[in-house]
């Protein structure tokens, strides 16, 4: 039986939740609002993000930020529908990269 | 569908399946071959291990509040009065005795 690495209620070592406030950044609500958008214009639902996030590479999942996974669920998800290639998402970032710097 | 269609009513015991199968599952492994009760019958909702791979979501299912004693989810005898309280789909649970 294999455990997804969302699934970690109750394993021991996790520590406590950090509960304290903190300022997102511009891009986290941006993220935010890119997956409100696709999701009033019917495009994918909740259910279908939480399972782009569970197939993911586990090690990467568990190297990102809460809103690095949702964009790359959203990126997931906008491919698996043909919406998006991947090349013109990576063709965009180089664009931006050359215009603003790495990330 | 409406919810009085779910077989299982307040106070029922119940257990949850222990289960593991590929897809998108909303059934925390934690709770997955315990026994509570149903506190609450929420209504059926379109079915989200469906709705995760793009299909429609029908049959809907019935979503309970599934109360258990702490003490039976984590095998430790601290916090005997303690509850946890689960969203939990009808067909993740069988009648318990």
């Amino acid at each position: 039986m294999a455990r997804g690495h969302h699934d970690i209620g109750g394993l021991p070592g996790a520590g406590t939740i950090d509960q304290t406030e903190h300022h997102l950044s511009d891009w986290e609500i941006l993220a935010d609002a890119v997956n409100q958008a696709l999701g009033a214009k019917g495009i994918k639902r909740t259910d279908e993000m939480r399972r782009a996030r569970e197939e993911m590479d586990s090690a990467a999942y568990r190297d990102m930020s809460y809103y690095e996974r949702w964009i790359a669920s959203i990126e997931a998800i906008l491919i698996e529908k043909k919406i998006l290639a991947k090349e013109e998402i990576d063709r965009k970032l180089a664009e931006f990269e050359s215009k603003w710097g790495e990330p | 569908m409406s919810a009085e269609a779910g077989k299982f009513k307040p106070g029922d015991k119940v257990r949850v399946k222990f289960e593991d199968r590929p897809g998108h599952i909303r059934t925390p492994w934690y709770i997955r071959g315990k026994i509570g009760w149903v506190e609450r019958v929420y209504g059926d909702f379109l079915n989200p291990e469906s709705l995760a791979f793009g299909r429609d979501g029908l049959p809907k299912k019935t979503l309970y509040l599934v109360g258990f004693n702490q003490r039976d989810v984590w095998d430790k005898s601290e916090g005997q009065r303690d509850k946890l309280l689960v969203d939990i789909y009808e067909h993740w649970l069988d009648p318990a005795a």
